[in-house]
C-alpha cells in the first residue's frame, strides 16, 4: 500500500478536522484547506462522490424535465401551451405545440443524458467513489489525483452537452444511439449538424471520465483492502462496483472507437459507416463501401454492458441494504457474487439482440437468443436470493429499505419482459415498440433509479452527517412506486398493438391512434412523479443543513467498515490506524447477536458457517 | 394567470407537504424516536401488503381495459403472425406465473417479516440445495422457450417459398417505394448515383460511361408506385429492402413483421397474408381499417410521419391491378402518339442523352 505514505499527511489533517467538527457546525475549519481544494478541486474520494452525485442530480433534474414536455406533447397533442412558447422560444413550441424537432431532440438529450450523466456517472461514479475506500478500508482511492480529474471530465462532458442544447440547429435528435447515416449526414437532419458535433465531443470527454474513474476503483479493490479483507470477505456492493467497473474499463473503448469513425465520417470525407446514399435537397454521395450497421456492432458493444454498468451498482447496493434492514445475513453470498460474475461475462457476449431486424445472419441471431436468454438464469439466482434474505428476518421499513425492496420489485417485473424481447422471433414483433420502452424503463431506467435512491437515503447520514427526513422518504417511495408501474405497465399494451416508439404523434395512424385516453392518462402520472422528485432534491438539501444530526457512529447497527468511521469522517477516513477486518460483511443474527461488525475478532466459541 | 395560479396551488402542496413531514420528525423526536420509528415500521408493513394487492388488482384491470386494443385481439394477418401469437401467449403465461409467485413472495415477505420484538432474524447464510432448484428451474424453462423461438426464427428468416411475389421496397426520408419486376419478371439493376427527380430508385435506364453503368433492359418494364404496396392473399411475399438514405425499418405489426432498411446494404423478408384488406375491415368492423406500414426506427424529424399501405387483395385482383400499372420508365418518359415498343425505346434515349 504505497500511497499510504502519501496520504499520511492527509490524516494528520483529518485528525485535526475531525476534533474541530465535533463542536459544532462551523465551515471556517480549513487548516489546510482552501475552499478550491475542498470543494471544487478535491482529492477526497468523498467530495468527489458527492460532485458525482450532485453533477447527477443536477442532470436527472434535467433529464426528467424533458421527458415531461415530451410526454405532454405525446399526451396533450390538442392543447396548446403557449407559456411554455414564452418560456422557450420558438424553436422548441410553436402555437404552443412542441414541434417535432424539438420533440426529437427532447427524446435523445433525455435518453443520452439519464443513461450516460445520471445512471452512470450520478450512480456509479457516486457511490463507487464513496463506498469503495470506506468499505474496503483505504484512504482513499489507488490515484486521488486521476480521481479528481475523472470528476473534471465528467463535468466538461457536461458542460458540453448542455451547451448543445442552445446551439442554433438545435441539438442532436437521431435517438441516444445515434445510429449514422442519420448521424453521420448534416443534411439529414438538423439535428445533426452542430448539435451532433458537441454530442460526440461530450461523450468522448465522458468516455475518458468513466474510464479514469473504471482504471481506479479496480485498482482500489484490488490492491488497497485492509488487512483481513480478503476478496470473499468484501460487501457486496464492492463486488457489484468492482464488475461494473471492469465492464466499463472492457467495452467504452469500443464505444470511443466507434464514435471515432464516425467523427471521420462526418469530418473527413471516409465511409466507414456510409454507403449509396442519395440524400434530399443534396443529391448523391460519394461515399461507397461503408456499412451502417458496423457502426451499430460498435455501439452495441458497450451499449449493452451499459446497461449492466448502470444495473450491477444498484444489485450491489441492495444487495447489502436488504441483509442491513433484514437484519440477516445475504442469503448465498457466493452465488450472488457468481451471479454478478456471470452477468458481467454474458453481458459481453448478448450485444446483436439489440440488432435482431438487422438483417443479421439468422445462425449468428440464434446464438445471441440463446446466450441473452442465459443470462435469465443468473438474474433468477439473485431474485430468489433477495428474497429469500427478506424470509424470517426482522425488517425495518428505512426509506432506504423500502427502494430495495421497490427495486426487486421492478426489476423482477422489467426482467421478465427481457425474455419476450430477447427471443428473436417475438422481437421481431416488439422491436421497437413502446413494449421495450416499458421493458427498460422499468428494469433499467426506474430500477437503477431506485436502487441510486435506496443508496442516497442509506449513506447519506454517512455522507453528511445528518439524516433524510423519512416522511418526505415513505412519500418520496411510494408516489414513485406507484407512478413507476402506472407509467409504464400500460405502455406494454401499446407496444403489444404494435405501437412504434419515438413517434411524435400516432394520429394519423390508423392502428395506433386508439391510445390517446392512455397516453394523457401517463403523461399526467409522469407530471406527478416528476413533482415527487422536486420534494426529494429539496428534502437532500434542505437535510444537508438543516437535517436531524446523526448522533452514532453505526446508526444502523451495520457490519460494514464505513460505519467505524468518525461521524463526519476527514480526508483519510480513519482518525487511527485503519481497522483490521476478521469476517465477512453479513454476520447479523448469528448465535443470537443482532450483528457483529467486521472488525470484531472470530470467537473459538462461534458457530461456523 | 390560470398557470401561475396552478404553479401557486403546487408550491403550496409542496409546502404543506413539507411542514407535515417536519412537524412529524419533531413529534417522532418528542415521542422517542424508537417508538415512532416503529409506528412508522407498521405502517408501511402494511403499505406493502396494501400496494401487492392493489398492483395485482391492477394489474388485472388494466388488461381488462387495454387488451382489446392491441394485436393480440383482432389476431394475426399473416401465418408468421399466428406463430408468434401463440409464442407470445406460453411466454405470456410462463413469465407471468413467475411474476406472481415472485411479486407475491417479495411483498407478502415485507408485511409478514416486519421488524417484531418477539421475533428474532433467522441466520440463513446459504443452502445448496434450495439455490441449485432455483437455478435447474428457470433453466429448464427457458430451454423450452428458446426452443420454441428458435424454430420460429429459423421458418421466419429462411429462404422463401418459390412462388412468392417479389417486391422491392425503398424507404426515403419520409415515404416508401415499391417495386415490382414488371413483365420480364426480373428486377432490373439500380445504381444510387442515377437517381433523379423521374427516376426516384436510380434504375438503369441509360448508358453512363463517366461512372460506368451500362443500360440495363431489364429496368425498363419495372412499375414503381409510392405509398400503397399490392401483395396477395395466401401467397407469400418477399420483401428485398433497401434505403435510399438513413437508415428505416420496414413495421407490418399485423403481419408480426419487421425489418430495417439499411443504405447500401440489402435486406430480405418474407410473410403469406392471411387476410384481404377488404376481409379485415369486415372482421373488425372497421371500414377505415388498412395494414400500415410504420418506419420503426429513428430515420429523422418526420419519422413518425413516413406512413405506408399494404393492400393484401386476391390473386385476381392483383392481376388486374398490376396489369393497370405503368412501367416508370414509360411514365418518365411518355411514349410518342402511336409508338411501336422499339421506337419508344429509342426516343426516350433520345431524350434522355439530351
Amino acid at each position: 500500500m504505497s500511497n499510504e505514505a502519501v496520504l499520511h499527511a492527509n490524516v494528520e489533517g483529518a485528525t485535526a478536522h475531525d476534533a474541530h467538527h465535533d463542536h459544532g457546525e462551523h465551515h471556517e475549519h480549513h487548516h489546510h484547506e482552501t475552499f478550491i481544494s475542498k470543494y471544487v478541486f478535491s482529492m477526497d474520494h468523498k467530495m468527489i462522490a458527492k460532485q458525482f452525485l450532485i453533477t447527477g442530480m443536477v442532470w436527472a433534474i434535467l433529464g426528467g424535465l424533458m421527458s415531461v414536455l415530451f410526454r405532454l406533447e405525446l399526451g396533450y397533442p390538442d392543447t396548446k401551451f403557449m407559456f411554455l412558447q414564452d418560456i422557450l422560444g420558438k424553436w422548441w413550441v410553436q402555437d404552443g405545440r412542441i414541434t417535432a424537432q424539438a420533440y426529437y431532440a427532447l427524446v435523445t438529450t433525455h435518453g443520452t443524458v439519464l443513461v450516460f450523466f445520471v445512471l452512470t456517472a450520478g450512480l456509479s461514479g457516486t457511490f463507487a467513489n464513496f463506498l469503495i475506500p470506506l468499505q474496503v478500508g483505504a484512504r482513499d482511492m489507488a490515484s486521488p489525483f486521476l480521481n479528481m480529474l475523472s470528476y473534471w471530465f465528467f463535468f466538461m462532458a457536461s458542460v458540453v452537452m448542455l451547451s448543445s442544447i442552445f446551439v442554433e440547429t438545435g441539438p442532436f435528435s437521431g435517438g441516444w444511439t445515434a445510429y449514422p447515416p442519420l448521424s453521420a449526414l448534416r443534411d439529414a437532419s438538423p439535428g445533426s449538424g452542430r448539435g451532433m458535433d458537441l454530442w460526440v465531443i461530450a461523450m468522448a470527454l465522458f468516455v475518458v471520465s468513466s474510464l479514469l474513474g473504471g482504471l481506479n476503483y479496480i485498482v482500489t479493490i484490488l490492491n488497497m483492502r485492509t488487512k483481513g479483507m480478503s476478496m470473499t470477505r468484501l460487501p457486496l456492493t464492492i463486488w457489484a462496483l468492482f464488475f461494473t467497473a471492469v465492464l466499463g474499463v472492457l467495452s467504452f473503448p469500443v464505444l470511443l472507437s466507434g464514435f471515432i469513425l464516425l467523427i471521420f465520417d462526418r469530418n473527413f470525407g471516409t465511409s466507414f459507416y456510409l454507403s449509396d446514399i442519395f440524400v434530399n435537397g443534396v443529391g448523391a454521395l460519394p461515399n461507397e463501401g461503408g456499412n451502417a450497421i458496423l457502426f451499430q456492432h460498435l455501439f452495441w458493444f458497450l451499449g449493452h454492458p451499459e446497461v449492466y454498468i448502470i444495473l450491477l451498482p444498484a444489485m450491489g447496493m441492495v444487495s447489502e441494504i436488504l441483509s442491513v434492514n433484514s437484519r440477516k445475513p445475504i442469503f448465498g453470498y457466493m452465488a450472488m457474487v457468481g451471479s454478478l460474475f456471470a452477468i458481467a461475462i454474458l453481458a459481453f457476449l448478448v450485444w446483436a439482440h439489440h440488432m435482431f431486424v438487422t438483417g443479421l445472419n439468422p445462425l449468428l441471431g440464434s446464438i445471441f437468443v440463446l446466450l441473452t436468454l442465459l443470462i435469465a438464469v443468473p438474474s433468477a439466482i439473485k431474485v430468489f436470493n433477495w428474497l429469500t434474505t427478506l424470509w424470517r428476518g426482522n425488517i425495518r421499513f428505512t426509506p432506504a429499505m423500502m427502494f430495495a425492496i421497490g427495486f426487486v420489485s421492478l426489476f423482477i417485473s422489467g426482467g421478465l419482459t427481457g425474455i419476450w424481447l430477447g427471443n428473436s422471433a417475438l422481437d421481431i414483433h416488439l422491436h421497437d415498440t413502446m413494449f421495450v420502452v416499458a421493458h427498460f424503463h422499468i428494469v433499467m431506467g426506474v430500477a437503477s433509479m431506485f436502487g441510486m435512491f435506496a443508496g442516497i437515503y442509506h449513506w447519506y447520514p454517512k455522507m453528511y452527517g445528518r439524516y433524510l427526513n423519512n416522511t418526505l422518504g415513505y412519500i418520496h417511495f411510494w408516489v414513485t412506486m406507484a407512478g413507476a408501474y402506472l407509467i409504464f405497465w400500460p405502455m406494454h399494451y401499446e407496444g403489444l398493438a404494435g405501437m412504434p416508439r419515438r413517434y411524435y404523434s400516432y394520429s394519423a395512424w390508423e392502428s395506433f391512434k386508439q391510445f390517446g385516453g392512455l397516453n394523457q392518462f401517463i403523461s399526467t402520472v409522469a407530471l406527478i412523479v416528476f413533482a415527487v422528485q422536486i420534494l426529494f432534491l429539496f428534502n437532500f438539501f434542505y437535510s444537508i443543513w438543516k437535517g436531524r444530526k446523526l448522533t452514532t457512529q453505526n446508526p444502523y447497527g451495520s457490519n460494514t467498515l464505513e460505519w467505524t468511521t468518525p461521524i463526519r469522517p476527514g480526508h483519510g477516513n480513519w482518525t487511527g490506524e485503519i481497522p483490521e477486518v476478521y469476517r465477512w460483511a453479513y454476520d447479523y443474527a448469528k448465535d443470537g447477536r443482532e450483528f457483529i461488525p467486521q472488525t470484531t475478532p472470530v470467537d473459538p466459541n462461534e458457530t461456523n458457517h | 394567470m390560470s398557470t401561475f395560479f396552478t404553479i401557486a396551488v403546487i408550491v403550496l402542496v409542496f409546502l404543506i407537504i413539507f411542514q407535515i413531514a417536519k412537524a412529524s420528525e419533531y413529534v417522532s423526536v418528542l415521542k422517542g424516536e424508537e417508538k415512532s420509528r416503529k409506528e412508522n415500521n407498521k405502517l408501511n408493513g402494511f403499505f406493502m401488503i396494501a400496494f401487492l394487492v392493489l398492483g395485482l388488482i391492477g394489474v388485472y384491470w388494466c388488461n381488462d381495459m387495454f387488451y382489446s386494443k392491441t394485436l393480440m385481439a383482432q389476431g394475426a394477418a399473416s401465418e408468421q403472425g399466428e406463430k408468434v401469437d401463440s409464442m407470445l401467449f406460453l411466454t405470456l403465461i410462463i413469465t407471468g406465473i413467475v411474476f406472481v409467485i415472485t411479486q407475491v413472495a417479495l411483498f407478502w415477505f415485507a408485511f409478514r417479516y416486519q421488524e417484531n420484538d418477539k421475533r428474532k432474524a433467522y441466520f440463513f447464510p446459504h443452502n445448496n440445495m434450495m439455490e441449485i432448484i432455483w437455478t435447474v428451474i428457470p433453466a429448464i424453462a427457458l430451454t423450452v422457450l428458446v426452443v420454441i423461438g428458435l424454430r420460429n426464427w429459423f421458418s421466419f428468416t429462411g429462404e422463401a417459398p418459390k412462388n412468392a411475389l417479389q417486391v422491392e421496397v425503398t424507404g426515403m426520408q419520409f415515404k416508401w417505394i415499391f417495386r415490382y419486376a414488371g413483365k420480364d419478371n426480373t428486377f432490373g439493376k439500380k445504381y444510387y448515383k442515377m437517381i433523379d427527380a423521374n427516376n426516384s430508385l436510380g434504375l438503369m435506364w441509360k448508358d453512363s460511361a463517366d461512372i460506368n453503368i451500362k443500360d440495363d433492359p431489364a429496368a425498363h418494364d419495372d412499375i414503381v408506385a409510392e405509398f400503397t404496396m399490392y401483395c396477395v392473399k395466401n401467397r407469400p411475399v418477399k420483401l428485398r429492402i433497401g434505403s435510399r438514405d438513413v437508415i428505416h425499418d420496414v413495421g407490418l405489426s399485423h403481419f408480426r413483421m419487421k425489418m430495417d432498411a439499411v443504405p447500401g446494404t440489402p435486406t430480405t423478408m418474407w410473410f403469406t397474408p392471411l387476410y384481404t384488406t377488404k376481409e379485415m375491415k369486415e372482421k373488425l368492423g372497421n371500414p377505415d381499417f388498412e395494414y400500415e406500414i410504420s418506419c420503426d426506427q429513428m430515420c429523422g424529424n418526420g419519422h413518425y410521419s413516413m406512413r405506408g399501405i399494404v393492400k393484401v387483395v386476391t390473386q385476381p385482383e392483383f392481376d388486374a391491378w398490376i396489369a393497370s400499372q405503368h412501367s416508370a420508365y414509360s411514365s418518365a418518359f411518355p411514349p410518342p402518339p402511336v409508338p411501336t415498343a422499339d421506337t419508344a425505346k429509342k426516343m426516350a434515349v433520345v431524350v434522355a442523352k439530351k
